[in-house]
C-alpha cells in the first residue's frame, strides 16, 4: 500500500515536472493570465478610477479595486487550466499514459498542482503591478499570510473546477469559453463597485455569490476594512465546497473517459 | 522468418480472447472476436477502416472496456489484472502519442520516469533508443518539428522504454512515405528477432501483413472472416487481373468477345481479365488477342490486393 502511495506521489511529481516544462515552452498562455488583470488594473485605475473613486465615497480607488482584480487573476488562471487540460486530452499522449501502469490520479494531480503554481506566479506579478500603480496595503505579515492562504485556496478550488471543464470540453476553444461566466462573476460582486450601488436583483445576486465574500475577506485583510464572520466563514465554505466538487467531478469524468 | 519450434512456444499464449464484443450505441463494432496468439510471434489484424481494428487494440490494451467476452494478455486477465497487463504491454497507436512540446530525449526520459527506472538507467535506455532509431542528432529538438516518420519512430521508441513483452502497433505505417515505411518494417522485424517480443499489429495493407506477420486475421464488420498464414490467405484469393487498355470501342468490343469472364469498362476503354501474374497466363492472353488480330494499347498485371481479399471473403461469407 505504501509502495502504491509512493508511486502515486512519484508519478504525480513526474507529470508535474512535465507540465511545468510545457508551460515554460509555451509561455503565451501563462503570459495571458497576467496580461488581462494588469490591463484591467490600468484601465480601472487610470481611465475609470477618478469617477469610480468619487462614486464609492473617497479614498484611493486603486486600493478598493486591487483585491478584486487580484482575485480575477485566479479566474483568469482557471481559463488557462481548462485549456491546458483539454489540449492534453485531445493529444494522443493521454492514451499512452492510460495504457501504462501509472497511478490514475497522477495525471490530474500533475495538472492541478502545475496550474496552481502558474497562477501563484501570476498572482505575485499582478500584485506587484498594483503596487507599481500606487496600491498601498495596511496589512502586516499575519494579514499578508492569511490573504496569501485564502488566494491559494481560491486558486485550488477554481483549478479543480476548470480541470473538470477541460476534461468535458471537446475542443480547446470550448474549454476557453466555458469558464468565461466565472471570469465575469467578480464584476457582478464587489470587485469593482460596492453591491449597495446596484439594482435590487443584482445586489441580491452579488451578496450571495461566492466571489463577494472572498473579495470582502481579501479586502479586509489587505486594507483593514471590516471583514465580518459571515464573509470569512462563507469564503472558506465556498472554497471547500468548490474544491471538493471540482475534485470529485474531474476524477469521475477522467476515470469514465 | 525461421520456423518456430512447436514444443516450447505453442503452450504459451501471449494474447488469448474469447467472444469480445463492443457496441457504441446502436452500432455494433465488434461481434465476437476470438484470438490465440503464441508468444514471440507477429500477429496482424487486417481490415479496412471501420472494421474494428482500433477498437480491438483499445480493448486489449485496457484503454476501453469490452462489453462482452474475456481476454488474457501476457497471462493477466484484462479486467481483474489490468495493472499486470499494463506492466507487460507497450502501445503505439495510430495517432501520435508523443508530447509535442518536449524534445525527443525528454519524451523518452518522461517514459523512463513513469516506469520508475533509476535516473541513470533511464538515461542509458534513452540514449540507446535514440541511437537505435537514428534520432541522436535530433535528441534535443522539440517533437513538433519532427516529420511523420521521425515522430512514429519516437513514438515506438517511447513504447520500448519499459521493455514490454507484448507490443500493440495500431496501423504503424499509415500515412508514412515508402522509405519511412521500410524503416518501420525493419525495426518491427528486429524487435521480434532480437527481443523475442510478441507483436499485435493492425494494418489495412495486405503487403504489410505479408511482410511482417506469422499469422493474419482478416477483420470485417466486427468479425474475423478468415485467419491463417499469408500463404493460406493468398490461396483463398486467387491471383489478380490483367488489365488491357484499348484505343477505341471497336477494339474493346472485339476483345471482350474473346474472354468469357472479363469485365468491360466502356468509358475507360478498359478490359479486366481475372488471372494470376504468371508468364504463361499473360502469354495466353496476348496470343488470344494476336490470333483474333485485336490490338491492345497497353497491358498491366495487377496482383491481388486487399479489395480482392475482401470481395472474395465477404462475397462467399454470405452476409
Amino acid at each position: 500500500m505504501s509502495l502504491t502511495m509512493n508511486y502515486a506521489a512519484r508519478d504525480s511529481l513526474t507529470l508535474l515536472r512535465r507540465n511545468l516544462r510545457r508551460a515554460q515552452r509555451y509561455p503565451a498562455m501563462t503570459f495571458s493570465v497576467v496580461v488581462m488583470p494588469v490591463m484591467m488594473l490600468a484601465l480601472f485605475n487610470y481611465a475609470f478610477g477618478g469617477a469610480l473613486g468619487a462614486g464609492i465615497g473617497g479614498g484611493s480607488y486603486i486600493d478598493y479595486v486591487t483585491p478584486g482584480i487580484v482575485l480575477m487573476t485566479a479566474t483568469s488562471g482557471a481559463v488557462a487550466t481548462a485549456v491546458a487540460v483539454c489540449v492534453d486530452m485531445t493529444e494522443g499522449i493521454v492514451n499512452r499514459f492510460r495504457t501504462m501502469s501509472i497511478s490514475r490520479s497522477a495525471f490530474l494531480a500533475g495538472h492541478v498542482i502545475g496550474s496552481v503554481i502558474q497562477t501563484v506566479i501570476a498572482l505575485v506579478l499582478v500584485t506587484g503591478a498594483a503596487f507599481a500603480m500606487g496600491f498601498r496595503s495596511s496589512a502586516g505579515p499575519v494579514e499578508w499570510l492569511a490573504a496569501a492562504g485564502l488566494l491559494l485556496f481560491v486558486t485550488l478550488a477554481l483549478t479543480w473546477i476548470s480541470a473538470g471543464i477541460g476534461l468535458v470540453s471537446k475542443t480547446p476553444e470550448s474549454a476557453s469559453n466555458t469558464p468565461l461566466p466565472m471570469t465575469f462573476l467578480p464584476f457582478l460582486g464587489s470587485a469593482i463597485v460596492p453591491p449597495d450601488s446596484m439594482p435590487t436583483v443584482l445586489r441580491w445576486f452579488a451578496e450571495y455569490q461566492p466571489f463577494t465574500p472572498i473579495i470582502e475577506t481579501l479586502r479586509g485583510l489587505l486594507m483593514g476594512t471590516e471583514i465580518g464572520a459571515v464573509s470569512a466563514w462563507s469564503s472558506l465554505g465556498w472554497c471547500t465546497a468548490l474544491t471538493l466538487a471540482g475534485f470529485f467531478w474531474s476524477r469521475s469524468v477522467f476515470y469514465r473517459r | 522468418m525461421a520456423a518456430i519450434p512447436t514444443t516450447a512456444v505453442s503452450t504459451a499464449l501471449a494474447i488469448s480472447a474469447v467472444g469480445l464484443t463492443k457496441s457504441y450505441g446502436d452500432k455494433q463494432v465488434l461481434r465476437g472476436i476470438d484470438l490465440e496468439i503464441p508468444a514471440g510471434t507477429v500477429f496482424a489484424l487486417l481490415g479496412p477502416n471501420g472494421a474494428g481494428k482500433t477498437t480491438t487494440v483499445q480493448i486489449l490494451s485496457t484503454l476501453i472496456p469490452g462489453d462482452g467476452g474475456s481476454a488474457q494478455v501476457a497471462g493477466h486477465d484484462l479486467v481483474r489484472g489490468a495493472d499486470g497487463v499494463r506492466k507487460a504491454i507497450g502501445v503505439t497507436g495510430q495517432f501520435s502519442a508523443v508530447d509535442n512540446l518536449l524534445t525527443a530525449e525528454e519524451n523518452l526520459m518522461l517514459m523512463a520516469d513513469l516506469h520508475h527506472l533509476p535516473r541513470r538507467e533511464g538515461r542509458r535506455r534513452a540514449e540507446e533508443l535514440l541511437r537505435r532509431f537514428d534520432l541522436t542528432d535530433v535528441a534535443g529538438t522539440p517533437a513538433t518539428t519532427f516529420s511523420g516518420g521521425m515522430r512514429r519512430k519516437l513514438d515506438l521508441a517511447m513504447t520500448l522504454v519499459g521493455d514490454p513483452k507484448v507490443i500493440f502497433l495500431d496501423e504503424p505505417t499509415t500515412g508514412l512515405d515508402p522509405r519511412s515505411r521500410r524503416t518501420m518494417w525493419e525495426i518491427i522485424r528486429s524487435l521480434v528477432a532480437d527481443h523475442g517480443v510478441t507483436i499485435f499489429l493492425t494494418t489495412q495493407y495486405l503487403d504489410e501483413a505479408d511482410e511482417l506477420a506469422d499469422r493474419i486475421a482478416v477483420l470485417d464488420g466486427g468479425r474475423i472472416v478468415a485467419e491463417g498464414t499469408a500463404e493460406e490467405l493468398k490461396r483463398i484469393v486467387p491471383g489478380g487481373r490483367i488489365r488491357l487498355q484499348f484505343a477505341d470501342a471497336a477494339q474493346l468490343g472485339a476483345a471482350a468477345a474473346l474472354f468469357d469472364y472479363a469485365t468491360v469498362d466502356a468509358e475507360a476503354l478498359r478490359l479486366d481479365i481475372p488471372g494470376d501474374n504468371s508468364v504463361l497466363t499473360v502469354k495466353a492472353v496476348l496470343d488470344t488477342l494476336d490470333n483474333a488480330s485485336v490490338r491492345a494499347e497497353s497491358l498491366v498485371v495487377e496482383t491481388a490486393d486487399l479489395d480482392d481479399v475482401f470481395l472474395q471473403l465477404t462475397g462467399e461469407g454470405g452476409q
